[in-house]
C-alpha cells in the first residue's frame, strides 16, 4: 500500500476512536441523569464529579483525533 | 495549497483549515530578539494581551464593595464565589488561598476562548484563539503542575511521596502501584494541557471546514449551493453555540482539574 494511502486510512481509523469517546461521554452524562433524577437533592453536588469523569472521557477522543491530526498533517 | 515544507496539505477546496492557527507577527517585529530569541509580537501575545486587559476591566469595574451590588459587581461576585465554592468543595478551607489563582486561570482561559470566538472576521480581522496551541496551554499546565509541585513538597517534605502510594495498599504491591500512580501523577500537565489545546482546535477545526462546505458548493452550483450549502450553514449556527458551550465548559474542567490537584497537595490522600 502507498505510504499516503495509509496514513489517511489510518487517520480514519482514529475517527473511530472519537466515536467510541462519544459512547463514553454520553455515559458519563446518562449515569449522571439517572442519578439526579433519582435523587435531585444530591445532584448539586455532585457536578464536580460528573466534569471530571466528562474530562476524563472525553480525553481520550480528544487523543484520538490528535493521532488522526498527525498522521495527516505530520507524519 | 502546500505549508511550509512543501507537503500538499489537506484542505477542502480554497479553503485551508489549519491556515487560522497560523502565528504572525504584528506591527513589524519580525526581528525583534534578545539574546538570539525571536520576541517578535505575534497574533497570539496580542490576543492574550486582549484577554488581560478584558479580564482586568472586568474585575476592576466590579470591585466597588458596595453593600448592595449593582450588576456590574454581582457579576463579578459570582465568578469569584463560583470559584471560592469549587475550591472550598474540593481542597476544603485550605483551598481559600488558592482563590487568586484558579480565578485568573479560569477568567484567561475563558476570556481567551470566547475572544477566539468572536466573529471578528467580518471586520477584515483575523480571529485568534491561542488556547489552540499546546505551548499557551502547556505553559498554563505547568503552572498548576509546578503549584502542586512546590506546595506538596513544602508542606509535607519526602512524605509528599505517600501520595503514590494509596492507604491500605498491601506490602507485595506497592512495588507496583507505585509507579503506576507515578505515571499518572507525571502525565497530569500534559494531559491537562493537551485537553485544552485539542478540543478548542478541534473546534475550530470543524467550523473551518463547514465554512469550506457551504463556500464551495455555492461555487459549484445554485442547486448544490441551496441543499449541501444551506444545511451546512444551519450545522454551523448550531456549532457554533456548541463551541462557546465547549470553550466554558473547558475553562470550568481546567479549573476543577487545577484545584482537585491542588487537593493532592494539600491534604494528600
Amino acid at each position: 500500500m502507498d505510504a499516503e494511502a495509509a496514513k489517511l486510512l489510518g487517520a480514519g481509523l482514529a475517527a473511530i476512536g472519537a466515536g467510541i469517546a462519544a459512547l463514553g461521554v454520553g455515559n458519563v452524562f446518562s449515569a449522571f441523569l439517572e442519578g439526579a433524577l433519582r435523587n435531585p437533592g444530591a445532584a448539586d453536588g455532585q457536578q464536580g464529579r460528573l466534569f471530571i469523569g466528562f474530562a476524563a472521557a472525553e480525553l481520550l477522543g480528544l487523543l484520538a483525533f490528535v493521532i488522526a491530526m498527525i498522521l495527516v498533517f505530520v507524519a | 495549497m502546500q505549508d511550509v515544507t512543501g507537503v500538499n496539505v489537506a484542505q477542502s477546496g480554497k479553503i485551508d483549515p489549519m491556515h487560522q492557527f497560523a502565528i504572525e507577527p504584528l506591527f513589524g517585529t519580525d526581528h525583534l530578539s534578545i539574546g538570539g530569541f525571536n520576541i517578535a509580537f505575534t497574533n497570539s501575545a496580542l490576543y492574550m494581551v486582549a484577554a488581560a486587559i478584558v479580564l482586568w476591566i472586568f474585575v476592576a469595574g466590579g470591585m466597588k464593595r458596595q453593600m448592595v451590588p449593582g450588576r456590574w459587581q454581582m457579576s463579578v461576585e459570582y465568578f469569584t464565589g463560583f470559584i471560592r465554592s469549587l475550591l472550598i468543595a474540593n481542597v476544603g478551607e485550605g483551598g481559600k488561598k488558592y482563590i487568586p489563582y484558579v480565578f485568573s486561570l479560569f477568567m484567561f482561559i475563558l476570556l481567551a476562548n470566547l475572544l477566539g470566538l468572536l466573529p471578528l472576521g467580518l471586520f477584515g480581522l483575523h480571529p485568534f484563539t491561542f488556547t489552540s496551541h499546546f505551548t499557551a496551554t502547556g505553559v498554563l499546565a505547568i503552572m498548576s503542575f509546578s503549584i502542586v509541585l512546590i506546595v506538596g513538597f513544602w508542606k509535607h517534605g519526602l512524605h509528599f511521596f505517600s501520595l503514590f502510594v494509596p492507604h491500605g495498599t498491601p506490602l507485595p504491591m506497592i512495588p507496583v502501584i507505585f509507579p503506576i500512580e507515578l505515571i499518572s501523577f507525571m502525565v497530569r500537565p500534559f494531559s491537562l494541557g493537551l485537553r485544552l489545546f485539542v478540543a478548542m482546535t478541534a473546534g475550530h477545526v470543524l467550523l473551518k471546514v463547514l465554512a469550506g462546505f457551504v463556500i464551495n458548493s455555492a461555487n459549484a452550483s445554485p442547486l448544490f449551493g441551496f441543499t449541501v450549502g444551506a444545511a451546512s450553514f444551519v450545522l454551523m449556527i448550531g456549532i457554533s453555540a456548541l463551541e462557546v458551550l465547549v470553550a466554558v465548559i473547558q475553562a470550568y474542567v481546567f479549573a476543577l482539574l487545577t484545584s482537585v490537584y491542588i487537593n493532592d497537595a494539600e491534604n494528600l490522600h
